[in-house]
Protein backbone atom coordinates (compact mmCIF):
# COMPACT_ATOMS: atom_id res chain seq x y z
CA UNK A 1 0.00 0.00 0.00
CA UNK A 2 1.61 3.39 -1.16
CA UNK A 3 1.47 6.34 1.22
CA UNK A 4 -1.31 7.48 -1.29
CA UNK A 5 -3.59 4.47 -0.85
CA UNK A 6 -2.79 4.91 2.91
CA UNK A 7 -4.57 8.44 2.98
CA UNK A 8 -7.56 7.69 0.50
CA UNK A 9 -8.40 4.39 2.59
CA UNK A 10 -8.34 6.97 5.88
CA UNK A 11 -10.45 9.53 4.27
CA UNK A 12 -13.07 6.89 2.97
CA UNK A 13 -13.18 5.25 6.09
CA UNK A 14 -13.65 8.36 8.08
CA UNK A 15 -15.99 9.61 5.11
CA UNK A 16 -18.23 6.65 6.07
CA UNK A 17 -17.69 6.64 9.95
CA UNK A 18 -18.82 10.12 10.16
CA UNK A 19 -21.82 10.08 8.03
CA UNK A 20 -22.76 7.01 10.62
CA UNK A 21 -22.23 9.00 13.60
CA UNK A 22 -23.90 11.96 11.84
CA UNK A 23 -27.14 10.12 11.55
CA UNK A 24 -26.82 8.21 14.85
CA UNK A 25 -26.11 11.15 17.42
CA UNK A 26 -29.68 12.07 19.72
CA UNK A 27 -28.24 15.74 19.95
CA UNK A 28 -28.90 17.63 16.60
CA UNK A 29 -26.20 19.77 18.07
CA UNK A 30 -23.39 17.06 17.59
CA UNK A 31 -24.62 15.52 14.69
CA UNK A 32 -23.80 19.02 13.17
CA UNK A 33 -20.47 18.85 14.87
CA UNK A 34 -19.70 15.24 13.06
CA UNK A 35 -21.10 16.61 9.67
CA UNK A 36 -18.67 19.56 10.28
CA UNK A 37 -15.59 16.99 10.57
CA UNK A 38 -17.28 15.61 7.54
CA UNK A 39 -17.35 17.91 4.98
CA UNK A 40 -13.31 18.81 6.17
CA UNK A 41 -12.73 14.93 4.79
CA UNK A 42 -14.87 15.72 2.00
CA UNK A 43 -12.31 18.83 0.97
CA UNK A 44 -9.47 17.01 1.70
CA UNK A 45 -10.68 14.20 -0.72
CA UNK A 46 -10.92 16.87 -3.05
CA UNK A 47 -7.40 18.14 -2.61
CA UNK A 48 -5.90 14.65 -3.10
CA UNK A 49 -7.84 15.02 -6.85
CA UNK A 50 -5.71 18.30 -7.19
CA UNK A 51 -9.10 20.03 -6.94
CA UNK A 52 -8.23 23.04 -4.31
CA UNK A 53 -10.33 25.07 -5.71
CA UNK A 54 -13.35 22.67 -5.30
CA UNK A 55 -11.97 21.59 -1.40
CA UNK A 56 -11.83 25.77 -0.43
CA UNK A 57 -15.33 26.22 -1.75
CA UNK A 58 -16.30 23.04 -0.33
CA UNK A 59 -15.52 24.29 3.65
CA UNK A 60 -16.71 28.11 2.64
CA UNK A 61 -20.10 27.14 0.78
CA UNK A 62 -20.45 24.34 3.08
CA UNK A 63 -19.04 24.66 6.63
CA UNK A 64 -19.15 27.96 6.72
CA UNK A 65 -22.06 29.04 5.42
CA UNK A 66 -24.80 26.05 5.13
CA UNK A 67 -23.78 24.01 8.52
CA UNK A 68 -24.34 27.41 10.52
CA UNK A 69 -27.56 27.72 9.43
CA UNK A 70 -28.42 24.54 9.82
CA UNK A 71 -27.08 25.03 13.56
CA UNK A 72 -28.81 28.21 13.64
CA UNK A 73 -32.20 26.53 12.81
CA UNK A 74 -31.24 24.09 15.66
CA UNK A 75 -30.33 26.41 18.55
CA UNK A 76 -33.38 28.46 17.75
CA UNK A 77 -35.80 25.13 18.17
CA UNK A 78 -34.19 24.25 21.40
CA UNK A 79 -34.42 20.57 20.67
CA UNK A 80 -32.80 19.53 24.08
CA UNK A 81 -36.09 18.39 25.32
CA UNK A 82 -38.24 16.61 22.29
CA UNK A 83 -34.76 15.14 21.51
CA UNK A 84 -35.95 12.52 24.11
CA UNK A 85 -39.79 12.20 23.19
CA UNK A 86 -40.09 9.12 21.51
CA UNK A 87 -42.24 10.34 18.27
CA UNK A 88 -38.91 11.65 17.24
CA UNK A 89 -37.14 8.42 17.21
CA UNK A 90 -39.45 6.18 15.22
CA UNK A 91 -38.55 6.90 11.69
CA UNK A 92 -35.15 4.74 11.82
CA UNK A 93 -36.60 1.50 10.42
CA UNK A 94 -37.93 3.33 7.54
CA UNK A 95 -34.88 5.18 6.80
CA UNK A 96 -32.57 1.91 7.15
CA UNK A 97 -34.88 0.83 4.49
CA UNK A 98 -34.63 3.31 2.12
CA UNK A 99 -30.58 3.49 2.71
CA UNK A 100 -30.62 -0.72 2.40
CA UNK A 101 -32.20 -0.28 -1.06
CA UNK A 102 -30.20 2.63 -2.31
CA UNK A 103 -26.89 0.73 -1.59
CA UNK A 104 -27.87 -2.09 -3.44
CA UNK A 105 -28.37 -0.25 -6.35
CA UNK A 106 -25.10 1.86 -5.60
CA UNK A 107 -23.58 -1.96 -5.81
CA UNK A 108 -25.20 -3.28 -8.48
CA UNK A 109 -24.53 0.11 -10.80
CA UNK A 110 -20.45 0.30 -9.71
CA UNK A 111 -20.47 -3.32 -10.62
CA UNK A 112 -21.98 -2.83 -14.07
CA UNK A 113 -18.94 0.41 -15.12
CA UNK A 114 -16.03 -1.87 -17.06
CA UNK A 115 -14.79 0.68 -19.92
CA UNK A 116 -13.68 4.11 -18.25
CA UNK A 117 -14.51 7.25 -20.79
CA UNK A 118 -11.86 8.83 -22.40
CA UNK A 119 -10.60 11.52 -20.73
CA UNK A 120 -11.32 14.96 -22.00
CA UNK A 121 -9.13 18.05 -22.64
CA UNK A 122 -9.35 19.38 -18.79
CA UNK A 123 -6.77 17.13 -18.14
CA UNK A 124 -4.59 17.73 -14.46
CA UNK A 125 -1.84 19.52 -16.56
CA UNK A 126 -3.99 21.40 -18.49
CA UNK A 127 -5.82 22.71 -15.19
CA UNK A 128 -2.40 23.27 -13.88
CA UNK A 129 -0.97 25.25 -16.28
CA UNK A 130 -3.25 28.05 -15.94
CA UNK A 131 -4.74 27.33 -12.35
CA UNK A 132 -7.88 26.01 -11.08
CA UNK A 133 -9.89 29.14 -10.81
CA UNK A 134 -9.29 30.69 -14.31
CA UNK A 135 -10.56 26.72 -15.46
CA UNK A 136 -13.13 27.02 -13.72
CA UNK A 137 -14.27 30.99 -14.72
CA UNK A 138 -13.75 30.18 -18.17
CA UNK A 139 -16.03 26.88 -18.52
CA UNK A 140 -18.95 28.46 -16.24
CA UNK A 141 -18.79 31.72 -18.47
CA UNK A 142 -18.83 29.61 -22.35
CA UNK A 143 -19.56 26.36 -22.20
CA UNK A 144 -22.23 26.19 -19.30
CA UNK A 145 -23.25 29.43 -19.31
CA UNK A 146 -27.05 29.24 -19.50
CA UNK A 147 -27.28 26.83 -16.87
CA UNK A 148 -24.85 29.13 -14.78
CA UNK A 149 -27.19 32.19 -15.28
CA UNK A 150 -30.40 29.80 -14.46
CA UNK A 151 -29.30 28.44 -12.02
CA UNK A 152 -28.51 32.29 -10.59
CA UNK A 153 -32.44 33.49 -11.82
CA UNK A 154 -33.55 30.45 -9.19
CA UNK A 155 -31.73 31.44 -6.31
CA UNK A 156 -32.61 34.72 -6.89
CA UNK A 157 -36.38 33.86 -6.56
CA UNK A 158 -35.68 32.46 -3.44
CA UNK A 159 -34.03 35.47 -2.68
CA UNK A 160 -36.68 37.71 -3.25
CA UNK A 161 -39.59 34.69 -1.76
CA UNK A 162 -38.08 35.34 1.55
CA UNK A 163 -37.50 38.92 1.65
CA UNK A 164 -41.63 38.67 0.57
CA UNK A 165 -42.65 36.66 3.41
CA UNK A 166 -40.48 38.10 6.31
CA UNK A 167 -41.76 41.80 5.02
CA UNK A 168 -45.48 40.01 4.71
CA UNK A 169 -45.29 39.09 8.74
CA UNK A 170 -43.84 42.28 10.20
CA UNK A 171 -46.92 44.26 8.27
CA UNK B 1 -7.12 1.84 -7.64
CA UNK B 2 -4.73 4.30 -9.03
CA UNK B 3 -4.68 7.90 -8.40
CA UNK B 4 -3.65 9.83 -11.72
CA UNK B 5 -2.77 13.05 -10.74
CA UNK B 6 -1.84 12.73 -7.38
CA UNK B 7 1.72 14.29 -6.50
CA UNK B 8 2.46 14.36 -2.79
CA UNK B 9 6.13 14.67 -2.43
CA UNK B 10 6.90 12.52 0.86
CA UNK B 11 10.09 13.62 1.05
CA UNK B 12 11.24 13.22 4.58
CA UNK B 13 13.67 16.28 4.62
CA UNK B 14 10.64 18.88 3.29
CA UNK B 15 8.04 17.56 5.98
CA UNK B 16 11.08 18.14 8.21
CA UNK B 17 11.68 21.45 7.12
CA UNK B 18 7.80 22.33 7.04
CA UNK B 19 7.05 21.02 10.76
CA UNK B 20 10.27 23.53 11.60
CA UNK B 21 8.69 26.53 9.93
CA UNK B 22 5.19 26.10 11.07
CA UNK B 23 6.71 25.45 15.02
CA UNK B 24 8.66 28.56 14.21
CA UNK B 25 6.25 31.12 12.82
CA UNK B 26 3.36 29.63 15.11
CA UNK B 27 5.61 30.64 18.22
CA UNK B 28 6.83 34.13 17.10
CA UNK B 29 2.96 34.54 16.27
CA UNK B 30 2.07 33.64 19.87
CA UNK B 31 4.80 35.98 21.41
CA UNK B 32 3.03 38.83 19.28
CA UNK B 33 -0.12 37.97 20.55
CA UNK B 34 0.60 38.14 23.75
CA UNK B 35 2.90 41.66 23.05
CA UNK B 36 -0.62 43.17 20.68
CA UNK B 37 -2.67 42.91 23.97
CA UNK B 38 0.27 44.84 25.81
CA UNK B 39 0.34 47.08 23.02
CA UNK B 40 -3.68 47.56 23.02
CA UNK B 41 -3.49 48.41 26.77
CA UNK B 42 -1.01 51.03 26.30
CA UNK B 43 -2.14 52.38 23.68
CA UNK B 44 -5.84 52.94 24.88
CA UNK B 45 -4.40 53.83 28.04
CA UNK B 46 -2.50 57.01 26.71
CA UNK B 47 -5.43 57.93 24.24
CA UNK B 48 -7.31 58.06 27.48
CA UNK B 49 -4.77 59.81 29.13
CA UNK B 50 -4.04 56.86 31.16
CA UNK B 51 -0.23 55.24 31.38
CA UNK B 52 -1.71 51.68 30.71
CA UNK B 53 0.37 48.77 32.46
CA UNK B 54 3.27 50.03 34.62
CA UNK B 55 3.99 47.50 37.66
CA UNK B 56 5.36 44.34 36.08
CA UNK B 57 8.75 45.17 34.86
CA UNK B 58 9.73 48.43 33.31
CA UNK B 59 7.00 50.38 31.49
CA UNK B 60 4.95 47.03 32.41
CA UNK B 61 6.78 45.32 29.86
CA UNK B 62 6.48 41.86 31.72
CA UNK B 63 2.64 42.36 32.34
CA UNK B 64 1.90 39.55 29.59
CA UNK B 65 4.00 37.18 30.65
CA UNK B 66 2.43 37.79 34.47
CA UNK B 67 -1.25 37.61 32.68
CA UNK B 68 -0.41 34.86 30.92
CA UNK B 69 0.70 32.68 34.14
CA UNK B 70 -2.22 33.87 36.05
CA UNK B 71 -4.55 32.27 33.41
CA UNK B 72 -2.52 29.35 33.38
CA UNK B 73 -2.97 28.50 37.33
CA UNK B 74 -6.87 29.96 37.60
CA UNK B 75 -9.28 26.95 38.24
CA UNK B 76 -11.08 25.88 35.31
CA UNK B 77 -14.99 25.91 35.86
CA UNK B 78 -17.23 24.58 33.37
CA UNK B 79 -21.54 25.36 34.23
CA UNK B 80 -23.23 22.37 36.07
CA UNK B 81 -25.75 22.09 32.99
CA UNK B 82 -22.76 22.22 29.96
CA UNK B 83 -22.66 20.10 27.13
CA UNK B 84 -19.31 19.36 28.47
CA UNK B 85 -17.57 17.70 25.16
CA UNK B 86 -18.91 21.41 22.76
CA UNK B 87 -17.96 23.51 25.74
CA UNK B 88 -14.22 21.78 25.93
CA UNK B 89 -13.42 21.79 22.61
CA UNK B 90 -15.28 25.09 21.46
CA UNK B 91 -11.89 27.54 22.22
CA UNK B 92 -10.08 24.66 20.47
CA UNK B 93 -11.43 25.02 17.27
CA UNK B 94 -11.27 28.72 17.23
CA UNK B 95 -7.17 28.59 17.87
CA UNK B 96 -6.83 25.86 15.23
CA UNK B 97 -8.85 28.04 12.81
CA UNK B 98 -6.77 31.05 13.39
CA UNK B 99 -3.45 29.20 13.58
CA UNK B 100 -3.87 27.83 10.28
CA UNK B 101 -4.62 30.64 8.51
CA UNK B 102 -1.01 31.19 9.65
CA UNK B 103 -0.34 28.53 7.25
CA UNK B 104 -0.70 31.15 3.94
CA UNK B 105 0.89 34.12 4.89
CA UNK B 106 3.75 35.29 3.14
CA UNK B 107 6.14 36.70 5.57
CA UNK B 108 8.54 38.09 2.87
CA UNK B 109 9.42 36.60 -1.30
CA UNK B 110 9.02 32.71 -1.11
CA UNK B 111 8.64 32.24 2.78
CA UNK B 112 5.21 30.80 3.20
CA UNK B 113 4.53 27.47 5.16
CA UNK B 114 2.36 26.74 2.35
CA UNK B 115 2.60 28.58 -0.99
CA UNK B 116 -1.32 28.14 -1.85
CA UNK B 117 -2.78 29.32 -5.16
CA UNK B 118 -6.03 29.87 -3.18
CA UNK B 119 -4.49 31.42 -0.83
CA UNK B 120 -7.29 33.91 -0.40
CA UNK B 121 -9.95 31.45 -0.12
CA UNK B 122 -8.62 29.04 2.13
CA UNK B 123 -8.32 31.85 4.83
CA UNK B 124 -12.00 33.08 4.28
CA UNK B 125 -12.52 29.31 4.57
CA UNK B 126 -11.18 28.82 8.05
CA UNK B 127 -11.95 32.29 9.13
CA UNK B 128 -15.89 30.66 8.95
CA UNK B 129 -14.38 28.25 10.90
CA UNK B 130 -13.68 30.16 13.33
CA UNK B 131 -16.91 31.28 13.72
CA UNK B 132 -18.08 28.05 14.94
CA UNK B 133 -15.80 28.81 18.02
CA UNK B 134 -17.93 31.51 19.29
CA UNK B 135 -21.40 29.52 18.25
CA UNK B 136 -20.60 26.12 19.92
CA UNK B 137 -19.03 28.15 22.94
CA UNK B 138 -22.00 29.90 23.30
CA UNK B 139 -24.20 27.31 22.76
CA UNK B 140 -22.82 24.80 25.33
CA UNK B 141 -22.65 27.28 28.20
CA UNK B 142 -26.23 26.67 28.93
CA UNK B 143 -26.26 30.17 29.73
CA UNK B 144 -28.01 33.19 27.93
CA UNK B 145 -26.03 35.75 27.97
CA UNK B 146 -23.30 33.42 26.59
CA UNK B 147 -26.51 32.33 23.98
CA UNK B 148 -27.29 35.45 22.55
CA UNK B 149 -23.78 36.78 22.30
CA UNK B 150 -23.05 33.38 20.05
CA UNK B 151 -26.49 34.09 18.00
CA UNK B 152 -25.23 37.44 17.79
CA UNK B 153 -22.01 35.94 16.48
CA UNK B 154 -23.12 34.22 13.96
CA UNK B 155 -25.18 36.61 11.48
CA UNK B 156 -22.46 38.88 12.32
CA UNK B 157 -19.67 36.49 10.85
CA UNK B 158 -21.84 35.21 8.19
CA UNK B 159 -23.01 38.79 6.81
CA UNK B 160 -19.39 40.21 7.02
CA UNK B 161 -17.89 37.17 5.38
CA UNK B 162 -19.99 37.99 2.02
CA UNK B 163 -18.38 41.46 2.13
CA UNK B 164 -14.94 40.85 3.07
CA UNK B 165 -14.85 37.82 -0.05
CA UNK B 166 -16.48 40.12 -2.25
CA UNK B 167 -13.67 43.27 -1.07
CA UNK B 168 -11.41 40.64 -2.08
CA UNK B 169 -12.36 39.76 -5.62
CA UNK B 170 -11.22 43.29 -6.75
CA UNK B 171 -7.84 42.16 -5.45
CA UNK B 172 -7.89 39.05 -6.78
CA UNK B 173 -8.77 40.48 -10.11
CA UNK B 174 -6.01 43.43 -11.11
CA UNK B 175 -3.15 40.58 -9.39
CA UNK B 176 -4.83 37.81 -11.87
CA UNK B 177 -4.41 35.14 -9.11
CA UNK B 178 -5.77 34.02 -5.23
CA UNK B 179 -2.46 33.15 -4.18
CA UNK B 180 -1.35 35.84 -1.48
CA UNK B 181 2.32 35.64 -3.19
CA UNK B 182 1.30 36.67 -6.12
CA UNK B 183 -0.69 39.51 -5.21
CA UNK B 184 2.23 41.00 -3.24
CA UNK B 185 4.54 40.80 -6.32
CA UNK B 186 1.82 42.20 -8.49
CA UNK B 187 2.30 45.62 -6.34
CA UNK B 188 5.74 46.07 -6.45
CA UNK B 189 5.59 49.35 -8.03
CA UNK B 190 1.66 50.17 -7.04
CA UNK B 191 -0.17 49.39 -3.88
CA UNK B 192 -3.73 48.46 -4.49
CA UNK B 193 -4.96 50.43 -2.06
CA UNK B 194 -4.77 53.18 -4.67
CA UNK B 195 -6.35 51.55 -7.52
CA UNK B 196 -9.05 49.55 -4.56
CA UNK B 197 -10.23 52.37 -2.44
CA UNK B 198 -13.59 51.34 -1.74
CA UNK B 199 -12.33 47.42 -1.62
CA UNK B 200 -9.61 48.93 1.14
CA UNK B 201 -12.17 50.60 3.20
CA UNK B 202 -14.69 47.54 2.85
CA UNK B 203 -12.35 45.06 3.72
CA UNK B 204 -11.01 47.31 6.95
CA UNK B 205 -14.65 47.45 8.54
CA UNK B 206 -15.47 44.04 7.56
CA UNK B 207 -12.92 42.59 9.20
CA UNK B 208 -13.60 44.38 12.34
CA UNK B 209 -16.50 42.61 12.34
CA UNK B 210 -15.03 39.45 11.34
CA UNK B 211 -12.68 39.63 14.28
CA UNK B 212 -15.84 41.01 16.90
CA UNK B 213 -13.83 44.37 17.55
CA UNK B 214 -15.14 47.49 18.89
CA UNK B 215 -17.08 49.09 17.54
CA UNK B 216 -18.83 45.72 16.60
CA UNK B 217 -18.27 43.97 19.12
CA UNK B 218 -21.89 42.97 19.71
CA UNK B 219 -21.08 39.50 20.43
CA UNK B 220 -19.16 40.11 23.72
CA UNK B 221 -20.95 43.56 24.46
CA UNK B 222 -19.82 44.00 27.92
CA UNK B 223 -22.45 46.63 28.91
CA UNK B 224 -25.06 44.13 27.96
CA UNK B 225 -24.04 40.73 27.75
CA UNK B 226 -21.84 40.79 30.48
CA UNK B 227 -18.89 39.06 28.35
CA UNK B 228 -21.04 37.56 25.45
CA UNK B 229 -19.98 33.93 24.34
CA UNK B 230 -17.83 33.63 27.07
CA UNK B 231 -19.46 34.35 29.88
CA UNK B 232 -19.09 31.11 31.46
CA UNK B 233 -15.30 30.45 30.49
CA UNK B 234 -12.43 30.86 32.80
CA UNK B 235 -8.56 29.94 33.14
CA UNK B 236 -6.59 29.27 29.97
CA UNK B 237 -9.91 28.34 27.93
CA UNK B 238 -10.46 32.05 28.69
CA UNK B 239 -7.28 32.51 27.21
CA UNK B 240 -7.77 30.43 23.96
CA UNK B 241 -10.60 32.66 23.12
CA UNK B 242 -8.68 35.89 24.31
CA UNK B 243 -5.75 34.76 22.31
CA UNK B 244 -7.57 33.54 19.06
CA UNK B 245 -9.14 37.15 19.19
CA UNK B 246 -5.57 38.31 19.09
CA UNK B 247 -4.12 36.01 17.16
CA UNK B 248 -7.47 36.69 14.31
CA UNK B 249 -6.76 40.34 14.17
CA UNK B 250 -3.07 39.65 13.66
CA UNK B 251 -4.20 37.42 10.38
CA UNK B 252 -6.51 39.98 9.41
CA UNK B 253 -4.20 43.00 9.82
CA UNK B 254 -1.45 40.73 7.57
CA UNK B 255 -4.31 39.66 4.91
CA UNK B 256 -4.95 43.70 4.92
CA UNK B 257 -1.42 44.78 4.61
CA UNK B 258 -0.68 41.79 1.85
CA UNK B 259 -3.66 42.63 -0.49
CA UNK B 260 -3.64 46.05 0.22
CA UNK B 261 -0.57 47.91 1.43
CA UNK B 262 2.33 45.73 -0.59
CA UNK B 263 2.72 43.28 1.79
CA UNK B 264 6.96 42.60 2.05
CA UNK B 265 7.31 45.27 -0.51
CA UNK B 266 9.31 48.72 1.45
CA UNK B 267 11.13 51.51 -0.41
CA UNK B 268 14.34 50.15 -2.71
CA UNK B 269 16.51 53.06 -2.00
CA UNK B 270 20.11 53.97 0.19
CA UNK B 271 20.04 52.24 3.36
CA UNK B 272 16.39 51.03 2.93
CA UNK B 273 17.33 48.62 0.12
CA UNK B 274 19.54 46.70 3.15
CA UNK B 275 16.08 46.60 5.78
CA UNK B 276 14.83 42.71 5.77
CA UNK B 277 11.86 42.42 3.99
CA UNK B 278 10.03 41.18 7.03
CA UNK B 279 10.54 44.29 8.65
CA UNK B 280 8.08 45.76 5.95
CA UNK B 281 5.34 43.78 6.53
CA UNK B 282 5.58 43.65 10.23
CA UNK B 283 5.78 47.42 10.10
CA UNK B 284 2.68 47.79 8.33
CA UNK B 285 1.08 44.64 10.15
CA UNK B 286 1.22 46.64 13.14
CA UNK B 287 -0.03 50.07 11.47
CA UNK B 288 -2.84 47.99 10.76
CA UNK B 289 -3.64 47.11 14.42
CA UNK B 290 -2.78 50.14 16.14
CA UNK B 291 -5.92 51.37 13.83
CA UNK B 292 -7.93 48.44 14.76
CA UNK B 293 -6.87 49.95 18.37
CA UNK B 294 -7.26 53.37 17.62
CA UNK B 295 -11.27 52.99 16.24
CA UNK B 296 -12.09 51.18 19.35
CA UNK B 297 -10.78 54.11 21.76
CA UNK B 298 -12.85 56.67 19.22
CA UNK B 299 -16.03 54.76 18.02
CA UNK B 300 -18.81 53.78 20.75
CA UNK B 301 -20.42 50.55 20.10
CA UNK B 302 -23.01 49.79 16.58
CA UNK B 303 -26.53 48.83 17.51
CA UNK B 304 -27.28 45.61 16.19
CA UNK B 305 -29.32 46.52 13.88
CA UNK B 306 -27.26 49.34 12.44
CA UNK B 307 -24.56 46.70 12.14
CA UNK B 308 -27.05 44.72 10.17
CA UNK B 309 -28.19 47.21 7.95
CA UNK B 310 -24.98 48.39 6.95
CA UNK B 311 -23.22 45.25 6.20
CA UNK B 312 -26.18 44.28 3.66
CA UNK B 313 -27.44 47.13 2.85
CA UNK B 314 -24.34 49.20 2.25
CA UNK B 315 -21.24 47.00 2.32
CA UNK B 316 -21.88 44.17 -0.17
CA UNK B 317 -24.01 46.42 -3.05
CA UNK B 318 -20.61 48.33 -2.71
CA UNK B 319 -18.27 45.55 -2.70
CA UNK B 320 -20.40 44.18 -6.03
CA UNK B 321 -20.11 47.46 -7.81
CA UNK B 322 -16.70 47.43 -7.46
CA UNK B 323 -16.06 43.75 -8.84
CA UNK B 324 -18.41 45.25 -11.50
CA UNK B 325 -16.05 48.43 -12.00
CA UNK B 326 -13.12 46.91 -11.85
CA UNK B 327 -14.06 44.15 -14.35
CA UNK B 328 -15.00 46.55 -16.55
CA UNK B 329 -12.00 48.87 -16.17
CA UNK B 330 -9.71 45.84 -16.45
CA UNK B 331 -11.88 45.08 -19.60
CA UNK B 332 -11.45 48.58 -21.30
CA UNK B 333 -8.09 49.26 -20.56
CA UNK B 334 -6.92 46.33 -22.77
Amino acid sequence: MTIQQAFFSYFAGAIVALSLLVVTRKNPVHSVLWMLLLFVHIASLYLFLNAEFLAAIQIIIYAGAILVLFLFVIMLLNLRKEETEKRFQGQWPFGLAIGVVLAVFVVLIVGKIGVLPELGQYSVEAVKSEGHIMTVGKVLYTEFLLPFEIASVILLVAIVGAVVLAKRSLE
Amino acid sequence: MTFSGTEIEMDITTIIWTLFKTVAAVSVLMLHVAYVVYFERKVIGHMQARLGPMRVGWHGLLQPIADGLKLFFKEDIIPSQADKPIFYIAPIIGMIAVLSSLAVIPLWEGFSIANLNIGILYILALSSVGAYSIILAGWASNSKYSFLGGLRSSAQVISYEISMGLSLVGVMMLAGSANLSDIVRAQSGHWFLWSQPVACLIFVLSAIAETNRAPFDLPEAESELVAGYFTEYSGMRFGLFFMAEYAGMFIMSALGSICFLGGWNGPDFGIFANVPKVIWLLLKVYGCIFFYFWIRATLPRYRYDQLMNLGWKLFIPLALANVVVTGLIKILWK
